[in-house]
């Protein structure tokens, strides 16, 4: 294969980064927007209380706003595949296509289609088939979560595939393997429910302004007590999807769940750090302590992996240089048998080329004995495998720690705008207030964690990042990255500011 | 059932549906040819907002067909997807930066705290329509004018021209077909604001409107022609039995004759446009839009069926032969086309769902009261 320029990969997944978390600052809130809107239409169309319509109009055209930009954000990154990781497009095109297909098929088109109903139709159609729309909005939006979702999913844990090497690829075998993988399912459930909780945060923020303000009081109490009705629920089930993620983690990604805590050396019993600073000058295989200071909650990291306070969970030393005794292979082992494969191959193709049809077939016997690891064979050193661990442990760390708030938040502005007395406490009114930015660091941490957690890997143990590359020269990469963060930019400051504006003023009609 | 289909088979279906989204968005592009109008047709802020209005409920329509086709690519010829999108990066990048520009215009344009001002929004939406549309057109165009690639043996690519894609718009041929989709994409704009909007007590834009229909398929007449007869005298890209490219003398004519009903839709398809312009410009009908809606979509058709049937490499490499793509080795595998092709079965629900809420939605044209006041969505 050829040369790649490791500078220009590192301005890829710069770029990547960038769309990736500038799209996920809109994202979230499309996601559960939509369905509150959908709640407080529901209410609307069922009581014919004029008022809870225009509520519901107020948070649509926030909606409308968020969700413009969130499209615009959203196109370079379907293509961004091909423009800056083409050989990725290309060796698992034939599974990564399809759910981005599916996705513009059953979801977007949804979307597109009813979108207009939601922002046109009030005069236009009946209350209830305007009502059916919004619904059907917040359902593409969410469905199309989906089909990304599954395809991330694929990337971190790539099932219901098989190698070609005729043709230098991966293809797929079984659709609904990759649907329906664990992993699949835990990325789904757990990124759309928590982004319901940013929606409801966002609804904490703008209705806790309007009350330390006193203006809109009745649309803001009744907006939180949906949200945080909403709030609660999400929580709870962000929780356990979490959970779920913590089992899917130690089975496909042991390596991710090690540096979450910060857990060098394997053990029994392993704990989950609450509070902790971690060293930065350790190395694996060094004796330095991991942590400056740690608090740790015993046996818990095992209990929630394995559901067994006492299992085995290994460390990144385990994983770099294996374990015997708890039946640990090493990175440096998988390395040669990687290296093996890649050999393997290319002998393999000679010899096709050269028609020598009894060589390749032995050569392909040998290349499926160490195919699993063909992805260790572009490493070199075995730390290499290693993600950055400073960044995963916090951004994980930020994102539990974030999650206790919401919950105690919507319980206190839930039992508040019950008795009608959340109006009178400016202080849960001040600190409500930053709900929404909080909640956006959390789910943008949430990402960091699943995304940094697994470097060095575009697809888990097959492919790293830098092999998916396209065959670009530094600059062009360099130029596109600079255009697109100067035009976020820009619309983000304009978005902003226009939200501003719309909150300022309020609903039509002063509620 | 779909799983006894042959991989060739599969792979003509998907060369078919990649060609139906592709034609379908050349259909929808009247929403950029109707951005390219906005600065001509109408001369004050309420014509404006009638237009944008009438636009606005449609363009996500056009966007999200842009990324289906992408997205279509990307599944079923993956190869075509990888080459093409990372080597030809700048026209590809160019095009979605006129799109990203797009998404936000309608919604900002008019709101207070935009940042940039109104006109910049609108010059955005020009940008989309004009440069947006011409690039898009370029880029097709290469499927027949070929493009500076080489695969390896892994098949991974490298692109020999430093302008990376650029160069597409260098070529006579990619142009005329990228300014002949601009001016179609105003001639259908035209016919798709006729068909909208209520004039009453706007007589003035009504002509107006009218007018550019027929200007704009004026305009589109010798960029059309020359595209034609470029394809009838030019020498294509063929493939043998053992996938062996090579330069076939008149090969887009060769593939027209055996294949007479692609002649057949493509003059079918030209009429339809015509009479659509006539009851838009000459006669006061309102419906030229459904007819120069199919013509073009018939167009495309031909457009798309003349690069890659016939044993044609549908994406060629001017600097090695036998780099060229084709509808064979670019495509997924056998499993996962005979996966996507169930998928597929899902396009006649969501026809159907677009237009019933497009019936609905456009059951009453939009007038000035529609407009005025705080009922101005856009």
């Amino acid at each position: 294969m050829d040369a790649i320029d490791l500078n220009m990969v590192t301005w890829a997944k710069a770029q990547f980064t960038l769309t990736a978390m500038y799209h996920w600052v809109f994202v979230p809130l499309t996601l559960g927007l939509s369905f509150l809107c959908a709640f407080m239409e529901t209410i609307y169309v069922r009581t014919g209380n004029e008022e809870w319509k225009r509520i519901t109009q107020f948070w649509v055209k926030l909606f409308g706003i968020n969700f413009a930009i969130g499209i615009a954000t959203g196109i370079i990154l379907e293509f961004e595949f091909g423009t800056n990781w083409s050989n990725y497009s290309w060796m698992v095109g034939d599974i990564f296509g399809a759910p981005l297909a599916v996705e513009g098929l059953v979801a977007f088109f949804l979307e597109a289609t009813f979108f207009a109903v939601l922002f046109f139709g009030w005069d236009r159609v009946s209350k209830r088939f305007h009502l059916f729309s919004t619904w059907m909005v917040a359902i593409g939006a969410n469905m199309s979560a989906l089909w990304i979702l599954v395809a991330n999913g694929w990337m971190q844990y790539p099932v219901g595939m098989d190698f070609n090497p005729d043709l230098a690829r991966f293809e797929m075998q079984n659709f609904w393997e990759i649907l329906f993988s664990p992993v699949a399912i835990s990325k789904f459930t757990h990124t759309t429910i928590s982004s319901f909780i940013v929606a409801s945060m966002f609804i904490f923020t703008v209705a806790s302004w309007y009350l330390l303000k006193g203006r809109h009081m009745e649309m803001a109490k009744k907006s939180i007590i949906i949200a945080s009705v909403f709030a609660l629920f999400s929580t709870g089930m962000t929780a356990v999807t979490g959970d779920s993620s913590a089992v899917v983690n130690y089975e496909t990604q042991p390596m991710k769940l090690a540096a979450y805590e910060g857990l060098y050396k394997g053990e029994r019993g392993a704990g989950i750090v609450a509070v902790g600073v971690l060293n930065h000058d350790k190395e694996p295989g060094d004796d330095a302590d991991p942590f400056l200071f740690e608090v740790k909650i015993p046996s818990l990291l095992s209990l929630l992996a394995t559901h067994d306070p006492n299992a085995f969970i290994p460390g990144i030393e385990d994983l770099l240089w294996g374990n015997e005794a708890e039946n640990v292979m090493g990175v440096d082992a998988k390395i040669k048998r990687g290296k093996q494969a890649i050999e393997d191959l290319a002998a393999y193709k000679t010899a096709t080329k050269a028609g020598n049809d009894d060589e390749a077939g032995l050569y392909l016997t040998r290349f499926n004995v160490n195919e699993s690891y063909l992805g260790y064979g572009y490493l070199n050193d075995p730390v290499e495998a290693v993600p950055p661990v400073a960044t995963t442990f916090y951004s994980f760390h930020i994102m539990v720690f974030l999650a206790a708030f919401f919950l105690l938040i919507s319980i206190a502005y839930l039992y508040f705008a019950m008795k009608d007395t959340l109006q009178e406490k400016k202080l849960l009114l001040g600190i409500g207030f930053f709900s929404f930015f909080l909640a956006m660091i959390s789910s943008q941490a949430g990402w960091v964690t699943a995304e940094v957690g697994r470097q060095p890997w575009i697809i888990q143990d097959m492919m790293p990042v830098a092999v998916g590359a396209t065959n670009i020269s530094l600059g062009n990469v360099q130029a596109t990255f600079f255009m697109f963060a100067a035009i976020f930019t820009m619309l983000l400051i304009a978005e902003i500011k226009i939200m501003l504006n719309v909150i300022k003023k309020g609903p039509e009609g002063g509620i | 059932m779909i799983g006894n289909l042959d991989h060739a088979t599969l792979q003509h279906i998907w060369w078919l549906l990649v060609s139906v989204i592709g034609s379908l968005f050349l259909f929808l592009t009247f929403v950029q040819g109707g951005q390219t109008l906005l600065w001509q047709v109408a001369k004050n802020d309420t014509e404006k907002s009638l237009v944008i209005n009438s636009l606005g409920t449609k363009w996500e329509l056009t966007f999200t067909t842009l990324v289906l086709f992408g997205g279509a690519f990307f599944a079923a010829f993956p190869l075509f997807y990888a080459t093409s999108f990372g080597g030809a990066y700048w026209v590809w990048i160019a095009i979605l930066f006129t799109f990203i520009v797009q998404a936000v215009s309608y919604e900002y344009r008019r709101k207070e705290g935009n940042l940039l001002g109104s006109r910049t929004y609108e010059f955005f939406l020009l940008l989309n329509g004009s440069v947006g549309i011409l690039l898009v057109g370029a880029a097709v165009g290469t499927f027949f004018t070929g493009s500076n690639f080489v695969l390896n043996d892994y098949n991974q690519s490298t692109w020999t021209n430093p302008l990376r894609g650029l160069e597409a718009a260098f070529s006579l041929f990619n142009l005329s077909l990228g300014l002949f989709l601009v001016f179609n994409a105003r001639v259908l704009g035209a016919m798709y604001l006729v068909n909208n909007i209520n004039f009453s007590s706007l007589p003035e834009l009504e002509q107006r409107v009218r007018r550019s229909c027929l200007v704009s398929f004026i305009c589109a007449l010798p960029f059309l022609l020359y595209v034609l007869i470029s394809l009838l005298i030019v020498d294509g890209y063929g493939f043998d039995a053992e996938g062996t490219v090579s330069m076939v003398a008149h090969k887009y004519l060769l593939n027209l004759l055996s294949m007479p009903w692609v002649l057949v839709m493509l003059l079918a398809g030209l009429l339809l446009v015509i009479w659509g312009v006539v009851l838009t410009s000459l006669k006061s009908g309102t419906r030229g839009i459904w007819f120069g809606g199919l013509g073009t979509v018939l167009v495309g058709l031909c457009v798309f069926f003349l690069a890659g049937y016939n044993n044609t490499a549908f994406y060629p490499s001017k600097v090695d032969l036998q780099s060229s793509l084709t509808i064979y080795n670019a495509s997924s595998s056998h499993y996962t086309l005979t996966v996507m092709s169930y998928v597929a079965f899902v396009i006649p629900v969501v026809l159907a769902y677009i237009s019933y809420v497009w019936k609905k939605m456009n059951f009453r044209q939009i007038g000035i009261d529609d407009v005025t006041g705080d009922k101005s969505y856009y």
